[in-house]
């Protein structure tokens, strides 16, 4: 009787799973067919001929059919209950993430005893199974924490405070920490890489994040050219640390005025520093300025415009700028002074040290570490102030901010000011750090990168823009190591071709599985009796 | 004088490309109110799909049959793009509808990422040249040794713009389906309470707006004869301006939009610098933005506490 029942029930569902299936074949048929099946190249004598890739399109036909016929076909309801018991139980975690660990290690055992692709893919399981390992764990310990220290008591709320506290600081000595423990793992020639292309590469970003977070996050200005401050920051670095500071001399004869410039030696990062964050700000202001009645996407589309007019006089304005071509030999940053280099006068016969390049790059990475930490704090004390209380007012609704007195002008400019100032900071470590700049750099793509970590971090939040940097440009980098897929794919594939393919696939993704961000909870830096976490569902953004 | 005519043909050739993609992006935010941003790169991907249908035809039918040959591309072109944009509004807005104002226009740069990304991946990063089409000139008349021409690849971009656009105007303005479309720019639940279906409405409207893309992509393939994955953001942005200059949700403001989008851009070009011209096109976008918000045929937007 019941097995009759359930036959008769699942029937149609199996009939609708198909007939869904087939019909995302069939438009996955009608999309693909002209890009995938076929592919124009060009042939020996340079003309356009056509490839045909059958077996790759219908490779990608038959797993969205596939795909759709078992998304139709999972009990999702019931899988969405088991995933949420799973998610809370602290118990379950744990057992997941020993497992994942006891599976790593073997996976490790077995890469390091074998040899060849088999040994290739083992090792790049095993990496993943770690990873695995730490994510169930980090979910464990959270859900100890929420079933131990519920919210709705109040001492529950002040240890998680606490915890919460204890977090941070662990954070802040895993990010001191982190060079010299990669160099202590990696040996000095291995490290620079995952110092420099994640620590240092993540760390500007995150910056540059927390920059535009107090435009995008706090102030509610959806900024698309943001990409501008930084290459403004980047440029005036360059420019004045190759060419020296200008300043007006005087002469005893005939023009008697003329432009002297004042070369800064080794000093040069430390003094330019914040003159290109003043320089930036002042650029912030001074493309503040017209765009002050815009708002929403009318502003975002403004900005875009402005941050493309930058970087077209940076290519087309050769005599200052060199154009496409770039500036190249932009003096590094010395240690306070010593410059980094081999023999004699540099920091490592000044300390009796080996000449190693690591030096230089872990030193860049405690500047860009200690610039990062100025960012953020210098935003947390601004949100406490007037001026950060009139920013998240004037995202909340700009009319009722008017009505209340509070001059919307000076509120908008000094969140351009400010932010771009930050962005002015992190161009002038990058043209230090790289010792070449081109236009190249300052594309619209890296204002959509920066606004994309922005807004999937959660607006407004600090720890959820810093995370959404490390999974976008650390999850990015990481393609480039993952020497598996090689395996794979076979040898001629290249990971890091699909880099930004899965950054705007993760961006839409993200959009539509948490529309407000990864930290989607708000702390209010006011509050009334007790601290308590509002969610950003309930309040009206983007509107600034 | 021989010059400024010879400009101002090629500018409304120009300006006709233009004022096509710029309708898909007014017609979009007149109905629900967010800057499509991945327009500019489904008319990057209608260009390449119209690259890849001719090569399949030419080597098929021949090259003596070009007029055939290319009202085949311009069909295969114009539905396969219309699949693809509804897909995207299917799958990247649709969830997002009535999601906080911002969710919409992020995705959208996500899916203009990818886009760009997938057939810079499908396709190579090379750009593709066709065999130059229609490329014979008509010398309309003659001063001091400079002809004007136009050429046939002009008159067939001008026919096939002005029958399309007509075509589109009678759909909009005379059908039941552009009654539904204008009732649900004005409101979507009222709309929806007189019985029009909101969903389908909206996902017709991306699909013209494809069409009128893919036309446009098709032109452009004819006109340059060079196609790269690169080349959705530049006309896609130059052809957002053209839809604010003429008013942002206004269909007859787009088109000459577009007009005015693409002339300023060629005088540009002939008579200051052609370095300069995207810099002209931007500074067109924010001198326009700040001073005539609402375009030259649009309504000022009044906000309401």
């Amino acid at each position: 009787m019941t097995a009759e029942a359930s036959k008769h029930a699942s029937r149609p569902d199996i009939v609708r799973a198909l007939r869904a299936a087939a019909f995302t074949g069939l438009v996955a048929f009608g999309l693909l067919l002209p890009l995938i099946a076929f592919r124009a190249i060009h042939d020996i004598r340079n003309e356009l001929v056509l490839e045909t890739r059958w077996p790759l399109f219908a490779a990608f036909v038959a797993s969205a059919f596939v795909g759709q016929l078992i998304w139709q076909l999972l009990p999702r309801d019931r899988l969405k209950k088991m995933l949420a018991e799973f998610s809370r139980s602290p118990r379950k975690l744990a057992a997941a993430a020993s497992t994942c660990a006891l599976a790593a290690i073997i996976l490790w055992i077995v890469g390091t005893a074998g040899f060849g692709a088999e040994a290739e893919i083992a090792f790049g399981l095993s990496y993943l199974f770690a990873f695995a390992t730490i994510a169930f764990l980090i979910g464990a310990a959270a859900a100890w924490v929420t079933t131990r220290y519920p919210t709705s008591s109040a001492p529950g709320r002040e240890r998680r405070h606490q915890i919460g506290i204890g977090l941070r600081m662990a954070g802040l000595g895993f990010l001191i920490a982190y060079p010299l423990m990669m160099l202590w793992l990696a040996g000095s020639q291995g490290s620079i890489k995952w110092i420099d292309n994640f620590g240092i590469q993540i760390l500007i970003y995150v910056m540059l994040g927390w920059g535009l977070n107090i435009v995008v996050g706090l102030a509610g200005l959806l900024d698309l050219g943001y990409v501008a401050f930084y290459a403004v920051g980047a440029y005036s670095f360059a420019l004045l640390a190759k060419n020296g500071l200008p300043f007006i001399a005087f002469a005893s004869e005939y023009p008697y005025l003329a432009v002297d410039f004042y070369q800064l030696g080794p000093w040069a990062f430390w003094v330019l520093l914040p003159i290109a964050g003043i320089l930036a700000a002042f650029w912030g202001i001074l493309l503040g300025f017209p765009v002050l009645r815009l708002r929403g996407d009318y502003l975002a589309i403004v900005t875009l415009a402005f941050g493309e007019i930058i970087r077209l006089v940076l290519i087309n304005w050769v005599d200052l700028t060199n154009g496409y071509a770039g500036i190249s030999g932009v003096p590094r940053p010395s240690f306070f002074g010593i410059p980094f280099i081999e023999g004699e006068g540099g920091f490592a016969a000044r300390y009796g040290l080996k000449f190693e390049a690591i030096h230089r790059t872990i030193f860049l990475y405690y500047v860009i570490l200690v610039l990062a930490l100025i960012t953020a704090l210098v935003t947390i004390r601004l949100r406490r102030l007037p001026i950060g209380r009139a920013w998240e007012a004037l995202r909340e609704n700009e009319i009722a901010c008017r009505a209340l007195g509070i001059n919307t002008t000076t509120t908008k400019l000094t969140a351009f000011a400010i932010g771009a100032m930050f962005g002015g900071f992190a161009g002038s470590f990058f043209a230090a750090r790289q010792g070449f700049i081109s236009p190249e750099s300052f594309t619209f793509m890296e204002s959509a990168v920066i606004v994309a970590i922005v807004v999937l971090g959660g607006m407004g939040s600090q720890i959820g823009v810093a995370i959404a940097a490390i999974i976008m440009i650390g999850g990015t980098e990481l393609m480039r190591e993952l020497d598996v897929l090689k395996v794979i794919f076979g040898k001629g594939f290249d990971p890091t071709q699909y880099r930004m393919l899965l950054f705007g696939l993760g961006m839409v993704l993200i959009m539509i599985w948490k529309p407000r961000g990864l930290i989607s909870k708000r702390q209010p830096s006011v509050f009334l009796k007790e601290r308590k976490a509002v969610s950003s569902a309930h309040v009206r953004e983007g509107h600034g | 004088m021989e010059v400024f005519v010879q400009q101002l043909i090629n500018g409304i050739t120009l300006g006709s490309i233009y004022g096509l993609i710029a309708i898909g992006y007014t017609m979009v935010f007149g109905i629900l109110g967010m800057v499509n941003f991945a327009h500019g790169d489904v008319f990057m991907v209608s260009a390449f799909i119209a690259l890849i249908a001719f090569l399949i035809l030419s080597a098929w039918i021949g090259a003596g049959l070009i007029a055939l040959t290319l009202l085949i591309v311009l069909i295969i072109a114009m539905v396969m793009t219309s699949v693809l944009n509804w897909a995207i509004e299917r799958v990247a807005y649709r969830p997002l509808r009535g999601s906080f104002r911002l969710a919409p226009l992020i995705s959208a740069i996500g899916m203009s990422i990818l886009l760009m990304n997938f057939v810079q991946v499908a396709q190579g990063p090379r750009n593709k040249a066709i065999p130059p089409l229609f490329a014979d000139v008509i010398v309309l008349f003659t001063v001091d040794g400079y002809d004007v021409t136009v050429s046939y690849k002009q008159i067939v971009i001008w026919l096939v713009t002005g029958v399309l656009l007509l075509a589109f105007w009678y759909l909009v303005s005379k059908t039941a389906l552009g009654r539904a479309q204008r009732a649900c720019e004005q409101d979507q639940r009222m709309a929806a309470l007189v019985g029009v279906n909101v969903d389908r409405t909206i996902s017709i409207t991306f699909i013209i707006a494809a069409a009128l893309a893919a036309v446009a992509g098709t032109m452009y393939l004819i006109h340059y004869g060079v196609v790269s994955f690169a080349d959705g953001f530049t006309p896609g942005v130059k052809a957002f301006t053209a839809a604010v200059l003429g008013g942002i949700g206004s269909l007859p403001g787009a088109v000459i939009g577009g007009l005015a989008i693409g002339l300023i851009e060629t005088f540009w070009s002939a008579y200051f610098s052609s370095d300069y011209k995207d810099v002209a096109a931007f500074s067109i976008l924010v001198v326009v933005m700040i001073f005539l918000p609402q375009g030259l045929l649009g309504r000022p937007e009044v906000e309401k506490v």
